[in-house]
Order: C-alpha cells, then sequence, then structure tokens
C-alpha cells in the first residue's frame, strides 16, 4: 500500500530537471524525435527548393537565402517562387498536424480529425458554393472555404451544447449528421453544376500547392506560430480530459473551457491550412498516430505531430516535383498516398500499436 | 441464460431504463417488426408506383399482373421501377447490418462499413473500368465494383493484422489508411481523363438507384441474401465479444472466428451495395445508431432492427428525391443524408445515446 503514497519522481520515460524552484517535466525519447524531426523538415525543404524547372545548384539556393544573391532572375525564383511554395507546405504541414492531435484528443479517437466536427467537409461546401455559384477566383475560393469550415464549426458545436455541457460522444455524432448534410450538398452540387465547374471544383478539392504566392504564406506562418503556445499551454489538461469529464475535472481541470479554447485553437489552424492550399488529405490523420508511436510517450504529442505533419507534406511535394510521372498528381492526393503507405507499412511491421 | 447477463452488463444506461419483463420485451420487439416489415412493403408499392413519368395505377398493376412486352409503359414498370424498388430493399438491408457488425467489431461509433476500405475500393474499381475500358452502363459496373470492394476488404484485413492479434484500432487504421490511397489514385484518374469520365463518375458517386435492373437485381439479391443468413448466426457471438476478448472467449467465442466471419459479411454486404447503388455512406453509420436506441445493444434485436431502419431509409429517401426533383431526380445517396442527418442530430440532441 505505500506506494499508493503519492511521490516526485518523475513517470517511467521521462526526467525531471530542476533548477531552484522551477522544474520541468521531459522526455528524452520525444526530445530526440523532435530534434530528428525538425532536421528532417529542414532538409526536404531545402531539396525543394532546389527542384523545379531551371536548375538551380544548392549553394546557390543558400546564397540567395542569405540575401547574397545577384539580384537577377534566380534571386526572382528563388525568393517569389519557391520559398513561397516550400514555406505554405511547411507551415500547413504543422498547422495540420496540430489540429489533428487536438481532435484525436477531444474526440478519442483514433480517427479524430479536423473533419469529425464536419470542418474538411463544411470548408468544401463554401468552396463548392463559390466555384458552382459564383466564379472561380482564387482568393474568393480560400475565403469561402475557411468561412464555410469555421462556420460549420462553430454549428456543430452549437448543436452538440446541451446546458452548457459538450460530451465528446455528441460532438463526435452531431459532427456525423452535420458532415453528412454538408457532404450531400456537395454532391448535389457537383451533379447538378455545370460539367466545366464541376471539373473546376474537382480539382480543387485534390489540395494545391501550385502558385503560390507570400499571400498564401502570412495568414498560416502568423497565425501557426500565435497558435502553438496556446496549443502547447492546454495539451497537459487535454490529456486528461482524455480519462473522463468526471476524474479531470476533480483533478481541477476546467473541462469545458479547456476544450472550447482547444477545439476553437484547432479549428483556426485547419482553417488556415485550408486557406494555404486546399483540403489536404490524410496529414491531419496520420501525423498525429506516427508522432504518439515514435514518441511512445504518455503526453499530447503537438509539437511532434506539427513537425511530422509538415516532413509529410515536405516529402509529398518532393516526391510530386521529382517523379517522372506522365500523369499530373495533386499534392493534396499525393499526401495520401505517401502518409497511406507508410502509415500501412508501420502497421504491418510493429506488432504493438 | 447468457443473453439476459449481456444486456444488462453492457450498458450502465441501461438499469435507468423501466423494467419490462424480458417475455414482453420480446413480443413488442416481434410486433416493431413486424410493423417495419408492413411499412416497408407499403413503401416498396409506392416506389413503384412514383416515378419521373407519371403512369396511372391502374397500367401499374396491370403491369405486374399481365405483362404485355409490347406495352412502353409496362416495360418501364417492369423493368424500371420493379427492381429499382427491390433493390433499394435489398442495399438497405446490406447496409444496415454491415454498418452494426462493423461498431461491434470495432467497438468504434464511428465506424461505417467503409471503414474496411470497401467503398474506396468499388470506386477506385468502377472509376478504372470508366476510365480505361469505357464501360458506360451500371451493370458493367457492377462486377468491377464487387472486384475491387473484395480485393480492398481483404487487403485491408491482412494489413490490419490478423496474423498479430485481433486489435481494433490496427484495423480502423490500416481500413482509413488504405482508404485514403484508394481514394486519391480515383482522384488522380479522375483530374487527368477527360471530362466525359468525371461526368459519368459524379453520377455514381453520389449513390444512386436510377437505372439499376433485374441484371443488377439478381447478383446483388443473391449475395446479400447470402451473408445476412450468415449474420444471423454471427449475433450472439457478437454479443459475447462485446464483452472484450477474453470474456468472449470464456463464453465460448473464439474471437478469431468471429472477425474472420464477420470481416467476410461486411466485406460481401457492403461491397455489394456499393457496387450496386454506389457509396452510400450515411445509412450504414446512423442506422445502427437508431436501431440501437430503440432496441439496446443486443445484437439479436439489433441486426434486425438495423436492417429494417435503413431499408426503410433507403427506399423512403429514393421515392423523396424523385419526388423532390421532378421532373429530374435527387439521387438517393445525397436524399439519404439530406433527410437523415437533421433527424439524427435531432435524435442526438434530444435523447441519450445508447454507447457502445
Amino acid at each position: 500500500m505505500s506506494k499508493a503514497l503519492p511521490s516526485l519522481k518523475a513517470p517511467p520515460n521521462t526526467r525531471l530537471w530542476r533548477y531552484g524552484g522551477w522544474s520541468l517535466l521531459y522526455s528524452p525519447r520525444a526530445l530526440v524525435v523532435g530534434t530528428v524531426l525538425a532536421m528532417l523538415m529542414v532538409v526536404t525543404a531545402a531539396l525543394v527548393l532546389t527542384l523545379g524547372k531551371m536548375d538551380i545548384g544548392p549553394g546557390h539556393v543558400l546564397a540567395v537565402l542569405l540575401g547574397k544573391g545577384d539580384g537577377g532572375l534566380h534571386d526572382h525564383i528563388i525568393l517569389n517562387i519557391r520559398l513561397p511554395r516550400v514555406l505554405t507546405a511547411l507551415f500547413v504541414g504543422v498547422a495540420l498536424g496540430i489540429s489533428g492531435a487536438v481532435f484525436q484528443s477531444v474526440s478519442r479517437n483514433a480517427l479524430g480529425s479536423p473533419d469529425v466536427i464536419g470542418f474538411t467537409t463544411g470548408a468544401a461546401t463554401g468552396a463548392l458554393a463559390q466555384i458552382i455559384l459564383s466564379g472561380p477566383d482564387p482568393l474568393c475560393i480560400a475565403m469561402a472555404a475557411v468561412v464555410g469550415g469555421v462556420l460549420t464549426a462553430v454549428a456543430v458545436y452549437a448543436l452538440a451544447r446541451q446546458g452548457g455541457v459538450v460530451g465528446s460522444y455528441r460532438l463526435i455524432l452531431t459532427g456525423i449528421g452535420v458532415g453528412a448534410v454538408l457532404t450531400a450538398l456537395n454532391g448535389l452540387m457537383l451533379v447538378r453544376g455545370d460539367l466545366d465547374d464541376a471539373v473546376m471544383a474537382n480539382l480543387w478539392l485534390a489540395g494545391s500547392l501550385h502558385a503560390r504566392t507570400w499571400d498564401h504564406v502570412w495568414p498560416v506562418m502568423i497565425g501557426t506560430a500565435l497558435l502553438v503556445p496556446v496549443v502547447l499551454a492546454g495539451a497537459s489538461a487535454l490529456r486528461m480530459i482524455e480519462m473522463g469529464d468526471d476524474i479531470a475535472s476533480q483533478l481541477g481541470i476546467r473541462v469545458e473551457r479547456v476544450r472550447l479554447t482547444m477545439i476553437f485553437a484547432a479549428v483556426v489552424l485547419a482553417a488556415l491550412a485550408v486557406g494555404a492550399a486546399g483540403p489536404i488529405a490524410f496529414v491531419a490523420l496520420a501525423a498525429p498516430q506516427l508522432a504518439a508511436r515514435l514518441c511512445r510517450g504518455t503526453g499530447l504529442p503537438v509539437l511532434s505531430a506539427g513537425l511530422m505533419g509538415s516532413v509529410l507534406l515536405l516529402a509529398a511535394d518532393l516526391l510530386t516535383q521529382s517523379l517522372p510521372l506522365a500523369v499530373s498528381v495533386p499534392i493534396g492526393r499525393m499526401t495520401g498516398i505517401v502518409g497511406g503507405i507508410y502509415l500501412i507499412w508501420l502497421l504491418t511491421r510493429s506488432r504493438q500499436l | 441464460m447468457g443473453a439476459a447477463i449481456f444486456t444488462h452488463s453492457i450498458g450502465p444506461k441501461q438499469s435507468q431504463q423501466e423494467v419490462v419483463p424480458r417475455a414482453l420485451r420480446a413480443r413488442r420487439r416481434y410486433w416493431g417488426l413486424a410493423l417495419c416489415a408492413v411499412l416497408l412493403a407499403a413503401l416498396a408499392a409506392a416506389s413503384v408506383f412514383i416515378g419521373t413519368r407519371s403512369i396511372p395505377p391502374r397500367v401499374t398493376v396491370q403491369a405486374i399482373i399481365a405483362f404485355d412486352p409490347a406495352n412502353s409503359e409496362h416495360l418501364l414498370v417492369w423493368h424500371l421501377r420493379l427492381p429499382r424498388a427491390l433493390l433499394g430493399i435489398v442495399v438497405g438491408c446490406a447496409l444496415g447490418v454491415a454498418g452494426a457488425i462493423m461498431q461491434a467489431l470495432t467497438r468504434n461509433p464511428l465506424a461505417d462499413p467503409g471503414i474496411l476500405g470497401v467503398n474506396a475500393g468499388a470506386t477506385l474499381a468502377i472509376v478504372a473500368a470508366i476510365a480505361f475500358f469505357d464501360i458506360i452502363d451500371v451493370s458493367g459496373y457492377l462486377w468491377f465494383g464487387l472486384a475491387g470492394a473484395a480485393l480492398a476488404g481483404v487487403a485491408v484485413y491482412l494489413l490490419g493484422g490478423i496474423r498479430q492479434g485481433l486489435n481494433p484500432v490496427r484495423l480502423v487504421l490500416a481500413g482509413s489508411a488504405l482508404s485514403v490511397v484508394l481514394l486519391a489514385l480515383t482522384q488522380i484518374i479522375t483530374v487527368n481523363s477527360n471530362e466525359q469520365v468525371f461526368d459519368q463518375f459524379r453520377h455514381w458517386v453520389v449513390g444512386s438507384l436510377q437505372g439499376r435492373g433485374f441484371d443488377v437485381l439478381l447478383p446483388t439479391a443473391v449475395l446479400t441474401a447470402l451473408a445476412l443468413g450468415a449474420s444471423i448466426a454471427l449475433a450472439r457471438m457478437l454479443d459475447a465479444l462485446a464483452l472484450g476478448h477474453d470474456s468472449g472467449k470464456a463464453l465460448g467465442a473464439s474471437p478469431r472466428v468471429v472477425w474472420i466471419a464477420s470481416a467476410l459479411i461486411v466485406i460481401v454486404l457492403a461491397g455489394t451495395a456499393t457496387a450496386a447503388a454506389g457509396p452510400i455512406s450515411f445509412i450504414g453509420l446512423t442506422a445502427p445508431h437508431v436501431a440501437r436506441f430503440v432496441v439496446g445493444p443486443d445484437h439479436r434485436w439489433l441486426l434486425p432492427f438495423s436492417m429494417a431502419f435503413s431499408a426503410l431509409m433507403v427506399v423512403g429517401a429514393d421515392i423523396l428525391g424523385r419526388l423532390v426533383g421532378h421532373p429530374g431526380e435527387v439521387a438517393v445517396g445525397i436524399m439519404v443524408a439530406l433527410i437523415g442527418g437533421p433527424f439524427f442530430i435531432v435524435l442526438v440532441q434530444r435523447w441519450r445515446m445508447v454507447r457502445l
């Protein structure tokens, strides 16, 4: 029975770092995984920068990035065409990975993603309505997608709220209902719409990193930078809510407030991603799962999920650009293929999940 | 009897409901099923009488009892409306039962038959049939869809690791991973093909019963009937397994046998339905929730009620789709979600759902 007494020792797989009155609990494994992922991210980003129709060597790319370019055509290509594309991919990946991690925790479900509360479907509804009812202007489509996604998330949350409480289970089921209605509307627009518009919509639905400019980069970059600390601050509380609302509130956590803040942050992250690159498949679903498996930790893998997301997206972009394919492969589908095959490979290799 | 233990130990909510003697409850439920059957028959009949082209009821009856091959209205009733109504029932039954089994198997309320990758497999096979083999009629799609669904289902089952022990999370992850890959390939094909391919594909992918004749109905009905028969035998074992693998084993249900059998059944049911009518995703997901709300988690009741509810939903939505979209029609997959979605949301708000 003496073991039941509260102990000040660190839980398994973690270390406690103390300095005077300060202490920090960290997991060495997560630290290593995070570092490796960050390095991978930088390397892939650098590789993608050297790819393209015009052959520019790595040394030259580095020189331009450090501001030592000659101000010629190469500078323009790297700074205004390739860099925005790479940064869009990077931050969209981070945003999706973290957003997925939060939703998987909130829904207590390995299938959780922003789509659980209908976000992605709502974003598609917004974009389709813009394309089919109005016109295919890229910025308008991005705005419509963001508005559609956020409105849907708000509607699901409001519908699932009862007596000031939103249970995880009711949130999921409401999300299914709303998502189904919106999917049906999307289908209706695709079937009833003009064929040319429908083809256009199909292209948007595939997700793209083509022709990204700094206008695409800034919102997702700044938004992600602001929201990551918010999610990090709430991560351990969210982890405890997974044990059940009652237990978490006994442990002194304001369950509803934490959950609302985290869902809000995750929805905004997903919205920023959709606005910048359209719907990107699978990153939000796979990145947190992969990160959690690599870290083997007990905490919510916020940072590693974000890094994993951006590695996945950049690797997919690297593949689409370097493979000598006769067909065009939209980036949003390439992530699906890469992430999907990777997850399957992982499943067949590891005995435990 | 074992069954009494199961129904009381699964859901804590169960104890809050009024206590009804078992015999009385069983009688009520038999009447409930009979009522569903009558309703279904009525809806199916209505489905034969209602259509884009208005045919007098007298002619419709004549077409069925005294068929005249020279009469175009008789041909329409006999070759399109009748198989369509029957196919609605068959597809509905298949999807409802497949969904209920899938949710029991994975113990995941989000599970629908599509999770085994079956829908994605059928979708990819059919888009390939349209793009590469220039197949344009639905009865041609059917066999491609079936093959695709079966391959995908078997692949997920092997990848999800029957060899490494049975783990629901693993199966779910393998299924969604493979689905994403297959759907990505589907979209790559549509993006790179000409507009006609996408035009055909968009009409299939929303889920429709339009233009399906006896050549689609017969194989679908035979396969579905076989799988439904097998699922009845499975119900009691699913109950035992719902208590967890170890307790299930102790009660005489071999997890491995149940898993292999139910996965096969789901692949056949969902694969056939999808190949015949396109992916109608919402039904398999929600019909079991509604049924669980009515009869609780006992699978010997849950399976038949899921079947009845989902068949009612499909046939009803198909009729409404033709009324709403007149003179054209709104595909049944769209109608199901448009009506079922709000209904489902209200249900979630009003009542406590019985958890898995």
